[in-house]
């Protein structure tokens, strides 16, 4: 018989969590495996895509070059070989910040009151109209994109119905605009804004706007000064959630922007297709890549100090 | 005659000026669009904004176009297979990082878990196209396993999200309690843990195959010749003349999705 | 058909779902002496001993690291009705997890029926626990929850189904057998989860605060209940609480914990009457320490007045503290007589039963009477000076700190 006495003390205790700690890892190695085989792996490979020169029909070829790095910024005049700036990137990249930041704005509009509604209803409607935000959350993307592309349309239905009562003689161009963009990515990104508002509103304790009503507070004064500042962190990951899929966009303004009102999206995708540059599409990509890392770094250190302050 | 009275519409702190009407907007805005597109897949025209009469004839185009059905089986197919694997994997790892102290590596496991969705979609969707370029030059393979592969990757923390909030919720002690009734470690899984966190694995399944069907730029970027799935194949259509036809299949889409959707929500709300 | 009082209890031969040797001849003693005081808390020789905690310590790591339990023994005897009672976070819980083989302890040994089960899983010790949040399985109907420890233990399929009924009669839960868990009752969880534990006729049942989530009428009845099923199935019960008057009530010995350390096992009146420590005086009932002289068997208080009393090992003659219980103190009006000492009246509370008077002595000391409403006896008025306090004989008890 032994006698744990005699054991080394906490040896039980060393033991179990060992156990745990195994098995936990064991558990978590597909999970594991999977994402970084076909998701984490890839990235690192693109990094090194970055560094080669690329290939004259498309893919690379194995020597080192900066020029996919270089290509971003500066290109080579095909007739007298000096160096200019690329202003068509420059422009794209201006236009994916912007749209973003549009986006963000418009879905911040529209979703912070349509989030304070739903949580304000009583129980039983609640959980209906939280439905409702939810099922175009999980409708597919491009059906979404396609329903704003036959609004808007030429001979689509805005513009059918403003010909026919006589508020236009003519179709108003809305397609293949940037318009068109941030019109599309505010409606497709919309519930993504909706729904963390929403939980933080559902977790504000109304007996303070009732408080700092008590307290001489009109509605606007209780908004700014009590409601807002609690309801931030859900403001803040509403907005986290709508920018970085806004810059990332590929399908919204492939469908609604046309072949000239490239995104970040669209340019990567231009490399690896008609540009047949792949060192620069990875080195677009890892751009891309860190300017939402910087972004997530930006607003978790926001939302830190937020929470530090308070 | 003395009115009745009427209710009195009092001072209420949930109420803030306006946002009823902004809400209202937004809910009929986020609806129209679907709306008018389903309504014109029933166009008995070609037109999608004028309304030629009610007809099922876009619904049948659609039901005989081999391209179509080709590409709805590929959807059904890949999304079965990579929602299953990801959901397997995902229930196995929202069992390793839930409900404990904090254990060398955990972070690690979460960072990775929630990796694909850190990275915009275009970005790992090239960065497969090289990778598994390079393979099938290599290999001379070209099945569906690079879409299964990629599929499962980004489904995972799909699937994991739902699985891991049910497991949070869980009572701890129901397991304990099975343990102390002599319940021996598989035991106690098949018998209390699995049956309580089944809502969660079916919300995290249905999610994950919704994310898969849903997918656009990664299949279109790792697919190869002649593997069109349902959107993919949209995608392209969209280059030429737009019939109703694509309204048609659009609406297939919205009915399927709409139902898994339901059944979701169902699931995740049952044990408030 | 077996009659039912024959049922389930555990002189059944039927019944016994764990195997153990004939251990059992002592429950009718037990149920004699009931709640008879016994005074007598040397250690059990082995054999009568159900649990032996020896040297038990559990450090939870983190910074700082916390100390739950620091070096704890104690000997808990089969058929015994032990309560651990302690303010939140003494450790009591804690060591009944450990008991339960919920967590290892980090230093000791735990032995049942001289078996060392430090090592052994829950599912392999004849411990069963009633869980403070009950834990009943929420996917399982009433029965299926009782059944699920038979299940596991193997057992065929007729005994189980027998012994689920017994065990809702035992309860009183026969009506309810089908129901989900979700769709009845706390108390009836409660009783629920009784039976669930009880079930697989464990050696010794582990109660953590059961009564806690219960309203005071359902807990004064589930307290009397919790005795009876004691009583009948013979099984040892260690039952964890923070309310002293529950731990007084059902108790065969008590076990006073505070950070980490049992300071006191025994009887309930003599951890009530002669509590070794000011924590544990404090803790149980309500207190007046008064300082005093100690010379031979004679304390001699501060505030005037000498009493004899029994001294306690470890102490020695010089100042030491004294315990007055509320309820061994008296006021009346008028001048103290020659045991009396002269107090003067701040405040008079009625409390319907009793009246509280907040006394003060000369010494400027603090102490409170609680003494019985008689019907049509004018209640005393505060204010009121050259006012005397009675000591009931035996009232002072010596503190060892």
């Amino acid at each position: 018989m032994t006698d744990a006495i005699s054991e080394a003390p906490r040896a039980l205790e060393r033991e179990a969590e060992k156990n745990d700690i195994r098995t936990r890892w064991l558990l978590a190695t597909p999970a594991i495996v999977i994402i970084f085989l076909f998701a984490t792996a890839p990235l690192f490979v693109m990094v090194v895509y970055s560094f080669l020169a690329p290939g004259d029909y498309g893919n690379v070829k194995w020597e080192f070059s900066l020029d996919g790095w270089t290509n971003v910024l500066v290109q080579r005049d095909i007739f007298d070989d000096t160096l200019m700036w690329a202003d068509a990137h420059l422009s794209i990249f201006w236009r994916s910040l912007s749209l973003s930041v549009i986006t963000t704005f418009l879905t911040l509009v529209f979703g912070v009151p349509t989030a304070w509604f739903i949580a304000t209803q009583p129980p039983g409607r609640r959980e209906v109209w939280l439905f409702l935000i939810t099922v175009p959350f999980w409708t597919n993307l491009l059906v979404r994109t396609i329903a704003i592309q036959e609004l808007i349309r030429a001979e689509g239905v805005i513009n059918n119905t403003l010909l026919f009562v006589g508020l236009i003689n003519a179709p108003i161009q809305m397609m293949f605009t940037d318009f068109a963009i941030a019109f599309g990515m505010t409606y497709v990104y919309l519930p993504l804004m909706v729904l963390p508002v929403y939980a933080a509103v559902e977790k504000l304790d109304f007996r303070l706007v009732e408080a700092a009503h008590d307290l001489y507070a009109g509605r606007w004064v209780a908004f700014r000064r009590v409601i807002l500042p609690l309801i931030k962190p859900g403001i803040i990951a509403g907005s986290i959630l709508v920018f970085i899929p806004s810059l990332g966009a590929y399908v919204t303004p492939r469908v609604l922007g046309g072949g000239k009102n490239l995104m970040f999206g669209n340019l990567i995708e231009l490399q690896f297709g008609a540009g047949r540059n792949w060192p620069l599409g990875a080195a677009l990509s890892l751009m891309l890549m860190a300017a939402v890392m910087v972004s997530l770094i930006y607003y978790v250190r926001v939302t830190s100090r937020e929470q530090s302050d308070g | 005659m003395a009115e009745p009275a009427r209710p009195t519409r009092g001072y209420s702190v949930r109420t803030l000026p306006g946002f009823a009407i902004v809400a209202l907007f937004t809910f009929v805005a986020l609806y129209a669009p679907i709306a008018i597109l389903v309504v014109f897949s029933f166009n008995a025209g070609t037109s999608l904004a004028i309304w030629e009469g009610f007809s099922l004839r876009w619904y049948v185009q659609a039901a005989q176009n081999e391209q179509v059905l080709d590409a709805g089986l590929r959807s059904l197919y890949l999304a079965g297979f990579s929602a299953s694997i990801a959901t397997v994997a995902a229930t196995m790892a929202a069992l390793a990082t839930t409900r404990t102290r904090r254990f060398p590596g955990r972070t690690m496991i979460y960072a990775l878990i929630n990796q694909p969705l850190m990275v915009p979609e275009i970005v790992t969707a090239v960065a497969l196209l090289i990778v598994f370029a390079a393979v099938k030059v290599w290999t001379g393979h070209t099945s569906m396993i690079y879409l299964i592969a990629a599929h499962t990757a980004f489904c995972v923390p799909f699937a994991y999200l739902p699985i891991r909030a049910r497991l949070e919720t869980m009572d701890n002690t129901l397991e304990v309690a099975a343990r102390d009734l002599y319940a021996p470690p598989w035991k106690v899984f098949t018998r209390v843990t699995l049956p309580l966190m089944w809502p969660g694995i079916i919300a995290g399944l249905m999610l994950a195959f919704v994310i898969s069907m849903d997918d656009v730029v990664i299949t279109e970027f790792v697919k190869s010749a002649g593997q069109d799935t349902l959107p993919t194949y949209m995608l392209g259509q969209l280059r030429r003349v737009v019939t109703p036809e694509i309204n048609a299949i659009s609406t297939v889409i919205l009915v399927v999705g709409a139902i898994l959707v339901s059944l979701f929500f169902a699931l995740t709300m049952r044990r408030r | 058909m077996p009659r039912p009082e024959d049922c389930c209890l555990s002189r059944a031969p039927s019944c016994k779902l764990i195997e153990k040797p004939s251990v059992m001849q002592d429950t009718g003693m037990q149920q004699e002496t009931g709640n008879m005081d016994s005074t007598e808390t040397s250690r059990p020789s082995a054999g009568d001993t159900a649990i032996d905690v020896v040297r038990v310590s559990k450090i939870f790591p983190g910074d700082p690291e916390v100390r739950a339990l620091d070096d704890v023994s104690v000997a808990i005897r089969r058929n015994e009705f032990f309560t651990l009672l302690g303010p939140s976070g003494c450790g009591k819980t804690t060591l009944l997890r450990l008991i339960a083989g919920f967590e290892p302890p980090s230093m000791g040994s735990l032995r049942l029926r001289d078996k060392d089960i430090s090592r052994l899983p829950p599912n392999r010790r004849p411990i069963n626990t009633v869980f403070q949040n009950y834990a009943l399985f929420p996917h399982m109907s009433v029965a299926q929850n009782i059944a699920f420890g038979l299940e596991m233990l193997g057992k065929p399929r007729d005994e189980i189904a027998a012994t689920v009924d017994e065990m809702l009669k035992l309860v009183q839960m026969e009506a309810l057998k089908n129901r989900r868990t979700s769709e009845i009752s706390g108390g009836q969880q409660q009783r629920v989860a009784l039976a669930r534990a009880l079930a697989p006729h464990p050696e010794v049942l582990l109660l953590d605060e059961p009564l806690s989530a219960l309203d005071l009428k359902l807990r004064k009845e589930m307290q009397i209940e919790l005795k009876r099923l004691q009583n009948e199935t013979g099984i040892t019960f260690i039952f964890v609480t923070h309310d002293q008057e529950e731990a007084l009530t059902m108790s065969d010995r008590v076990a006073v914990m505070s950070a980490g350390k049992i300071l006191q096992i025994g009887a309930p009146r003599e951890i009530y009457e002669a509590p070794a420590e000011r924590f544990v005086a404090n803790f149980i009932g309500e207190s007046n320490f008064l300082d005093a002289e100690l010379a031979g068997d004679t304390v001699r208080l501060k505030a005037g007045g000498s009493f004899r009393v029994a001294v306690p090992d470890g102490v020695a003659a010089g100042p030491v503290s004294v315990l007055l219980r509320p309820e061994h103190a008296s006021v009346r009006i008028g001048e103290p007589g020659p045991e009396e000492l002269p107090v003067q009246i701040e405040n008079v509370v009625y409390s319907g039963d009793a009246t509280v008077a907040h006394l003060r002595l000369s010494t400027g000391e603090a102490v409170k009477a609680r003494m019985p409403n008689a019907p049509g006896v004018a209640p005393l008025s505060s204010g009121a000076k050259g006012a005397a306090m009675g000591i009931a004989p035996g009232g002072i008890t010596v503190l060892k700190d």
